[in-house]
């Protein structure tokens, strides 16, 4: 998998507009992991009430997005916590509650869990419980999730749809260094308790010129990535990059013109550039790692048969992971991957 | 019936027991038997906040240098079991050497050594009993070797083939095996714990002279299981042996990160269990304390805590470099603390040679033998087949459910067409299940 992405070329063009830079020549190549401690760095000038933490956040974690982080800003701000995941979340509420700006890691996506009460229970929930009285909504929770090509069922999962099903709470997944950078420091500070889910594989392998300025990119907003007539393709994080080299064989193969969005914030997401581009194309699918059913696909197939019904000329097609758990020597089959994502457009294509 | 007759059977005169009355028109506690201790307070007229007492103290039979300073456990264990444990320690040693190093020639794709703690999980399988059920962490490979789980067996699952008892599904060092009586290891820390004390219920309530072991780390004893399992162990009386291996680091984390406290042993008398810390170095101390726990676990119907103190002689996982953390400069300060715990291979192995029951010469037969093993093992387990595509959709219910059998002819009717672009010759009958 890591090959075939390696090969290819996922450069964007900087979107000088909607970054609202102000040195648009200021660049450094960096990776998606560099970006993360880039934005973090920042967070911490920046605000100084924000605090990091996590299990061996410390040293800088075991993916190196805290490095030197704490050196520079000291132990009261960036530490590590004792091992406990729901420590992690139910501490992290408090501070924001109290005072501070939170910015947590839960070391991997898959370990998420023992924090979901707090996560859903507690932070989802703190504002409205409260009349407003209280809220934790400087909170935001980093977490490593996606395939990675040997990492099987418990370094591979994709829990965005958990959180996306839980009102009061934002999700977002970047696909690339410069937008990390971007919508971190926006999930960071925004008022509300966010999701913040990196795809690890492309830590090291995502690299590109990144602003080196403060910059945001505003959350509940996707982007067209790629313009088109004929279909729209939806998805989010490593999957995109599946997506573009389905695209690139499919228009190469046959005639075809594909559109290609970004949802960026899962939840609460921009259906009004979803529903514009399924419109015009008449045509739509949703692609993702995550088992199919009850996938975050399966929301957004519904909106958009509710709400295009008459504007569509084919079903609405999922390409996800099986219903089963993520399996190690099982990972090429069970993932959507370019090939499946290729045949889907022709089958819609021609449906 | 199953309480009168142990209260017949006089189990508990303990003296912590001494309060333990069966109740006469209500029933409450576990086993119906009501400890009036915990309702009865006494009072004080100082004001006094505790924070501390008397750190505990590991308990050791042998010295750094394999001399024995406690003579009451001289012949506690007898010499073949000795033989076994050097032999089986040797083999663990090499084994984590030759697939440590393999992860690093691609040959497979991760790992973890238990370099240092060697006699955690051989000394503590050697002192409980083969049908005990044993809910691992991931560095106790040492207890499944005890057991017969074999060197061939292991390089099966971490190369992942047709062979693995895990049909390919987990990373690497993620065995289990129902024959052994070992359950199969999951990644996320501590979920095993308060599993086993559900398990040691059961062995109790069944009447069985079983237990259910379960080993964690320091760190994984900080996540919320921890405690519960601890708690609901003691309360409803498991018949559960929890085994700390104490081993300073979580990773990068060192233990002054993990908890302020007495470690976790003392976690073990606050929930209210029989408890004791020994050194984890020391293998007679690990036999002797687990077989006496599972002595006293099943005699007094209630849970028991060990923590084995050691060290984290490697790397966390093939995935981590320890340097980053620990390099040479900063480890000359523990040096002296570290000498504490030289390798507990090293000290059976001079406790042996002074006995006579090995030969200077044996040791190294004994590696070599070990070494030529685990690497026919790999050779051969690399040779073999990844399990057949079936079983991506197999067991993820008792029976392949109509939505899977579905996706299953889906993945089928999509290789039938871009087969070319998957290995499916690596994958056991991997053209025929895209062909049928
Ligand atoms: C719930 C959960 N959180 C985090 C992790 C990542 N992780 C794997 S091992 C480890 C450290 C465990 O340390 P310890 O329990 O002390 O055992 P040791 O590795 O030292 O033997 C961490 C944080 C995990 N596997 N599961």
């Amino acid at each position: 998998m890591q090959q075939d992405m390696e090969n290819f070329d996922f450069s964007d063009k900087l979107n000088v507009k909607e970054l609202k830079l102000k040195n648009p020549q200021n660049l450094q190549k960096m990776n998606l992991c560099a970006t993360i401690a880039d934005a973090l760095d920042i967070a911490l000038k920046t605000d100084p009430s924000s605090v990091i933490f996590g299990e061996d956040v410390k040293f800088g974690g075991v993916f190196r997005c805290t490095q030197g982080l704490n050196e520079k800003y000291g132990t009261d701000r960036v530490f590590n916590t004792p091992l406990s995941e729901q420590g992690i979340a139910g501490f992290a509420i408090g501070l924001a509650s109290s005072g501070a700006n939170a910015i947590a890691e839960i070391q991997f996506a898959d370990y998420i869990f023992p924090a979901f009460d707090q996560i859903v229970n507690e932070a989802a929930k703190y504002r409205y419980r409260s009349g407003n009285e209280f809220d934790c909504g400087k909170l935001t929770f980093r977490s490593p999730s996606g395939a990675v090509g040997h990492g099987a069922l418990y370094h591979s999962q994709s829990p965005e749809a958990y959180f996306a099903h839980t009102p009061g709470l934002i999700t977002v997944v970047p696909r690339s260094p410069v937008q990390a950078k971007g919508l971190l420091l926006s999930s960071i500070r925004n008022n509300n308790p966010v999701l913040f889910f990196e795809p690890k594989i492309l830590y090291r392998i995502a690299e590109e010129e990144v602003p080196v300025e403060d910059y945001e990119i505003p959350l509940m907003k996707a982007e067209v990535l790629k313009e088109g007539t004929d279909l729209t393709i939806i998805s989010w994080g490593t999957q995109l990059r599946q997506v573009r080299m389905a695209v690139a064989m499919a228009e190469k193969e046959f005639d075809v013109s594909c559109e290609i969005i970004d949802l960026r914030t899962i939840f609460p997401y921009d259906e009004e550039t979803v529903l514009q581009s399924v419109k015009k194309t008449g045509k739509c699918i949703v692609t993702h790692e995550a088992p199919i059913s009850g996938g975050f696909g399966a929301e957004l197939a519904a909106k958009i048969q509710e709400k295009c019904f008459l504007h569509l000329e084919a079903p609405v097609r999922r390409v996800c992971g099986y219903d089963t758990p993520f399996p190690l020597v099982f990972e090429t089959f069970y993932l959507p991957d370019r090939f499946k994502i290729l045949e889907a457009i022709k089958e819609t294509v021609k449906y | 019936m199953f309480c009168k007759s142990i209260l017949k059977n006089r189990a508990f005169t303990s003296s912590a027991n001494r309060f333990l009355v069966q109740g006469a028109n209500r029933q409450f506690g576990a086993m119906d038997l009501i400890n009036y201790d915990l309702f009865d307070h006494k009072f004080t007229n100082d004001m006094e906040f505790r924070s501390s007492f008397d750190k505990l103290k590991c308990f050791r039979v042998l010295d750094e240098e394999g001399n024995v300073i406690n003579k009451d456990y001289e012949g506690s264990i007898d010499d073949q079991t000795l033989q076994k444990m050097f032999k089986t320690m040797v083999m663990m040693n090499e084994a984590d050497v030759v697939f440590n190093q393999a992860q690093r020639q691609s040959r497979i794709s991760f790992y973890m050594t238990q370099l240092g703690e060697e006699a955690a999980g051989v000394g503590s399988a050697a002192g409980i009993k083969d049908h005990d059920l044993i809910f691992p962490q991931y560095r106790e490979a040492g207890a499944f070797l005890w057991r017969g789980f074999s060197i061939q067996q292991m390089a099966h699952q971490l190369t992942g083939n047709v062979h693995d008892f895990g049909k390919g599904r987990q990373m690497p060092v993620h065995y289990g095996s129902n024959k052994h009586n070992i359950v199969t290891v999951s990644s996320p820390l501590c979920t095993q714990v308060p599993q086993a004390s559900g398990a040691g219920y059961q062995f109790r309530i069944s009447g069985q002279d079983r237990i259910a072991v379960t080993y964690f780390g320091e760190g994984a004893a900080s996540e919320g299981d921890f405690h519960s399992a601890l708690n609901f162990a003691a309360t409803l009386r498991a018949q559960t042996m929890f085994f700390c291996r104490n081993n300073m680091y979580a990773i990068s984390t060192p233990i002054d990160d993990q908890y302020a406290g007495d470690g976790i042993a003392v976690r073990g008398i606050a929930y209210g269990m029989p408890t004791i810390r020994v050194d984890g170095n020391d293998i007679f101390a690990i036999y002797n304390a687990c077989k006496k726990g599972r002595e006293m676990i099943i005699k007094e119907k209630r849970p028991v805590l060990i923590e084995a103190i050691s060290y984290r002689v490697g790397d966390h996982s093939t995935s981590d470099f320890s340097q980053r953390y620990r390099d040479e400069k900063e480890m000359l300060k523990w040096k002296e603390l570290l000498s504490k715990f030289k390798s507990p291979i090293h000290r059976l192995e001079n406790y042996l040679l002074k006995r006579g029951l090995v030969k200077p010469e044996d040791s190294k037969q004994y590696r070599l033998e070990a070494l030529n093993q685990v690497r026919d093992a790999l050779k051969n387990a690399n040779d073999q087949k990844k399990p057949s595509i079936d079983d991506m959709f197999n067991d993820v219910y008792d029976t392949v459910m109509p939505h899977l059998e579905d996706q299953r002819k889906q993945l089928k009717e999509h290789l039938k067409k871009y087969g070319e672009k998957y290995n499916l010759d690596t994958f056991q009958g991997g053209n025929a299940f895209a062909n049928s």
